[in-house]
């Protein structure tokens, strides 16, 4: 009797499911967080605005349009120091294509003096931004350095890499990515 | 309790689930595997292989998908860093591995499914509870009483329905894992039970990729799975020998 029965129940479930499909589809079309802002991929970078070593103001926002990768760093963390020469390559490969590379320093846990010594050492010529009071940081759930986050000409946060050093090729291929 | 838990298993951190959860379900298969006629060492062998081959290709994948970062930098092949791989890439290679494996050491395929499934069931587990540490696989916004603030955002807890269903799956099969029956019952039952609850639950999830009309691709491949699981469990209900092995 189960036998008989076991083909009818399944051809039900079935019939349910792929009413279920065209129920539950997702008519609005977003598939992610689309334009909520968030630190999380498929997000948008959420805004802020923090002042260079030059005592410039830089804000997020007003770089939409552009491919931009921020690193949260710190001159005494040493996977920060390892990864800051393929960082600078990339600035000095991709600017003209149109990337922005926004060094964000945890100036919070960081010494202040120590910072442009770092970037003399390193020839660093990319921006570097004061997260004097951790909100940036704190904004982003930045939980260990360095965190490098991806973000796309439209805003949206392409990739987030916790941890370093980055390979030389993950850092290439993910401004490839963004630059496409 | 969530917030302690994403707290300690960040990522990448959070990867820790997946590997203990390999690592327990092929020790609990191998345990099993002989009451389904496979040896558990040949078991070992086969995850090992298509692990390494999974390895190999992902990374292979991902080069292939961006040369030219290679071509500067040659060493980064060599790099442990997880984001140097394609995920398609490495399901592809390690399938392509595995299915080597089976013939060249004459593993009965549907035996050698039934002996796995332990492993995939406690590997569902892992893959649950390291979407809970992480955060991703997220839900859909919602109102409903028991949601949870993600991402600025209320939301269904997608995570928290992923890892029930997981321990609900393993709790069903469990007594099953040591009972003899047709070959590939097992493996079939436990596509059936994954693929149906992942076809109802993908509906509450905030990240779906969608195809026309806002149909969600991860419930088209769910149905299709669960299609060919009901009509496996069918085939060998009617005729137990139906299902040969390859």
């Amino acid at each position: 009797m189960m036998q008989l029965k076991r083909p009818i129940i399944f051809t039900i479930i079935l019939i349910m499911g792929l009413l279920w499909i065209f129920l539950s589809a997702n008519r609005s079309g977003a598939s992610t967080g689309g334009p909520l802002l968030a630190p999380q991929e498929g997000f948008l970078a959420p805004d802020f605005t923090l002042q260079t070593l030059d005592g410039e103001s830089i804000t997020l926002s007003g770089l939409r349009g552009q491919a931009i990768v921020i690193n949260f760093w710190a001159t005494w963390c040493p996977p920060c120091k390892a990864e800051m020469p393929a960082i600078q390559e990339m600035q000095d490969a991709f600017r003209e294509q149109g990337l922005v590379i926004l060094a964000v320093n945890a100036t919070s846990q960081d010494t202040y003096t120590g910072i442009a010594p770092f970037l003399e050492d390193y020839g660093l010529t990319f921006p570097i931004l004061l997260d004097s009071n951790g909100e940036v940081g704190s904004l982003y759930q930045v939980r260990s350095l360095p965190t490098t986050i991806f973000i796309g000409r439209d805003g949206i946060i392409q990739k987030i890499v916790i941890g370093g050093p980055m390979p030389r090729a993950l850092l290439q291929s993910r401004i490839e990515e963004l630059l496409k | 309790m969530l917030t302690i838990l994403q707290n300690f298993f960040s990522p990448p951190r959070h990867l820790i689930f997946p590997i203990i959860a390999i690592w327990v379900g092929l020790s609990l298969s191998s345990r099993y595997a002989p009451k389904r006629g496979v040896a558990g060492n040949k078991l070992e062998n086969l995850a090992l292989i298509s692990l390494l081959a999974g390895l190999l290709g992902g990374r292979l994948g991902y080069v292939a998908d961006y040369p030219q970062a290679f071509l500067a930098s040659p060493l980064s092949l060599l790099s442990l860093n997880t984001d140097l791989f394609d995920a398609w890439s490495a399901f592809a290679f390690g399938l392509i591995g595995a299915i080597i494996y089976l013939q060249r050491s004459q593993l009965p395929f549907w035996h050698t499914m039934d002996a796995l499934t332990p492993a995939m069931s406690v590997l569902a587990i892992g893959i649950a509870f390291a979407h809970l540490a992480s955060g991703d696989a997220f839900g859909a916004p919602s109102t409903l009483p028991w949601v949870i603030e993600q991402w600025g955002t209320d939301r269904h807890p997608s995570q928290v329905y992923e890892t029930l269903t997981a321990l609900l799956i393993f709790c069903l099969l469990w007594k099953q894992f040591s009972q003899s029956e047709q070959p590939g019952m097992l493996f079939l039952r436990f596509l059936a039970c994954t693929s149906g609850l992942r076809l109802f639950l993908e509906a509450f999830r905030g990240d779906s990729a969608l195809i026309f009309n806002g149909i969600r691709i991860a419930q088209v491949i769910a149905w299709i799975v669960l299609a060919f699981s009901l009509l496996g469990i069918s085939r060998l209900s009617r005729s137990p020998k139906s299902l040969q092995d390859i």
